[in-house]
């Protein structure tokens, strides 16, 4: 399609891991300034995709073009220094350290050979306060805090790292109510307003249409369906997966 | 004391700020209980027997701890990074057998045999960490297998009998003949180590790799990097003591690097509150730890005492502090959820 205006390119990625074949050619495209849904059931692939996108695993086959040009993502501080972030499905928190230093893990800020605790301590301080996020001490150990303050640390981590692209595992998992909203704000802002290209990995089909200008599905290794949010449904989505259950339960073999 | 303040953090779960202050500050707690225990144990020592802190024994009670703090200081890192080398104690006594042999058979001038002393060290820990990382095998066994390798070359190499050091100059004085050198050079180590640690990337990243090896490769973080400069780190450190050591007691011995010295250093970093699991620990802590087992031993061979009590004593410190340690990592996986 408009190949110009694509931020990133994913073409005909295969990826194994042993004699299990998880991408089997995945074709994707995300472009400037879009935010794209990925669905898809449980070990479908989603976030190996995601983590081949990260320079996290390295694909079998095919091939990544990031605004027009191969790359080959080889390490994830690669990946990040051309501006991919990420937000896994773990977090990839620490728990042993401190909110700040968290914030900051592999992106310190130093002076000479040494941390710049107190820049990194303010810095924290202000974005969680411009996201909305209340933690009560940033000096706290991350351990400490609960599952929605871990995944807000987590985002704010990607989201204030000069990110062109995020990619977000879902990043909805652990909220409530309340900081589930504030992250989907937080998503719909840095859509208007830096217009960041994301790929967003969603259970939730109504969160889809809140956010996302187009749904992928992943399934059997490829993507199986492709639609602009405006010319899709909750409906149509939960169709789509439960039908192939219902094919599966009906020939009697586990597609 | 420590446990007191344990209880609090857990059960503060309103008060997450204070709570969350207080199990970050354990670690340092643990400190504090440690240099308690330490300056009570001096306090008695002294009570029971007055040659304790005199200016002599002092100066053989720092003597005999620079091998076990700096290994221990050492090993803390690399326990941290989530990893254990068993073989530092041999690398311990290889490091001034090398030395000696590139300044006895190759003539080489001494310092050039020192850097190749260090260098053979350093190599055994690069071999080590590229066992380990790469190939993916426990370093429990790794530096297992090293340790009865470099004990086996350590005779080999020497014939089985313990060699006199190059003749004395500043060099050798510097590097251990003088009396307080040792102590020098232990200090320096240990405040460099501490200030890596807490105060550096490095530091950063080696807690992380302990803490959470995925999320760390996951943010980028190189572990297999951080794991094998950490397992150089230690063998080049326990090299060094090593040729301390042997300046020292003027005396290259082959038998230096037996199995008490590395558990004696593993000990010392347990009970100044490294977790053995990695991700939880400082040098301080280490370097304490290791002091109270030196005055431990050196005040018990005051009073007459036997090394026996000395082991079952050691054993009960041991198992104290690792089941201090199990609650706290209890504490912590409940922090998680």
């Amino acid at each position: 399609m408009e190949n110009g205006s694509d931020f990133l390119r994913v073409e005909g990625v295969v990826k194994n891991f042993g004699a299990v074949s998880v991408l089997k050619g995945v074709d994707l495209h995300v472009r400037e300034g879009e935010v794209l849904g990925l669905i898809g059931d449980n070990g479908a692939g989603k976030s190996t995709l995601l983590k081949t996108i990260t320079g996290f695993h390295r694909p079998d086959e095919g091939r990544i073009l990031l605004e027009g040009e191969e790359v080959t993502l080889r390490t994830v501080s690669q990946a990040r220094s051309l501006g991919i972030q990420t937000v896994y499905q773990d977090l990839a928190l620490i728990n042993e350290l401190s909110v700040f230093h968290n914030m900051f893990l592999n992106g310190e800020m130093t002076v000479g050979p040494f941390l710049n605790n107190r820049k990194m301590k303010e810095k924290t301080s202000q974005y969680l306060e411009d996201m909305g996020v209340n933690i009560p001490s940033i000096d706290t150990e991350v351990a400490r805090l609960s599952g929605g303050q871990r995944q807000a640390i987590a985002v704010a981590r990607a989201v204030y790292s000069d990110a062109k692209m995020l990619l977000l595992d879902e990043p909805l998992a652990a909220m409530g109510a309340k900081e589930g909203a504030l992250i989907l704000d937080l998503i719909q802002r840095l859509k208007e307003e830096r217009g960041i290209p994301m790929i967003l990995i969603v259970h939730n089909y109504a969160q889809v249409f809140d956010v996302c200008d187009r749904v992928n599905l992943l399934r059997n290794g490829r993507i199986e369906y492709d639609k602009p949010v405006a010319e899709s449904s909750v409906e149509e989505l939960t169709e789509l997966v439960v039908s192939e259950y219902r094919k599966a339960r009906e020939t009697g073999n586990g597609g | 004391m420590s446990e007191t303040t344990a209880r609090e953090a857990g059960a503060g779960t309103q008060e997450r700020g204070f709570a969350g202050r207080l199990l970050s500050g354990l670690v340092r707690v643990r400190e504090v209980s440690i240099l308690i225990v330490l300056v009570g144990l001096a306090l008695y020592f002294q009570a029971v027997n007055g040659a304790f802190l005199s200016q002599q024994n002092l100066l053989s009670l720092a003597q005999f701890a620079v091998p076990y703090v700096v290994i221990a200081s050492a090993l803390c890192l690399l326990l941290i990074c989530g990893e254990i080398d068993l073989s530092v104690g041999q690398s311990f006594a290889f490091a001034p057998i090398v030395m000696y042999l590139a300044y006895d058979k190759l003539f080489l001038v001494l310092p050039l045999a020192v850097v190749v002393g260090l260098l053979a060290v350093a190599v055994v820990g690069l071999i080590n960490g590229l066992i380990t990382v790469y190939l993916g095998v426990s370093s429990l066994i790794t530096t297992l297998g090293m340790f009865f390798l470099l004990a086996g070359l350590n005779v080999t190499l020497t014939g089985g009998f313990p060699a006199i050091t190059p003749e004395t100059s500043t060099i050798t004085q510097v590097l251990g003949e003088y009396a307080w050198a040792g102590t020098i050079w232990t200090l320096l180590i240990i405040a460099v180590l501490q200030l890596v640690l807490a105060r550096t990337r490095w530091g950063l990243h080696t807690y992380a790799t302990g803490g959470n090896p995925l999320g760390s490769r996951e943010a980028g973080v190189s572990i297999a990097r951080i794991k094998i400069g950490n397992f150089i780190l230690c063998g080049v450190l326990g090299g060094f003591v090593g040729i301390i050591e042997a300046f020292r007691i003027q005396s290259i011995d082959p038998l230096a690097g037996g199995p008490d010295i590395v558990l004696l250093c593993i000990a010392s970093a347990v009970i100044g509150g490294t977790a053995l699991l990695g991700g939880v620990g400082t040098v301080t802590g280490a370097f304490l730890g290791a002091l109270v087992l030196t005055i431990l031993r050196n005040g018990f061979t005051l009073q007459g005492i036997s090394a026996y009590t000395f082991n079952i004593i050691l054993g009960i410190a041991i198992l104290i502090a690792m089941i201090l340690n199990v609650y706290v990592a209890r504490l912590r996986g409940a922090g998680r959820a």
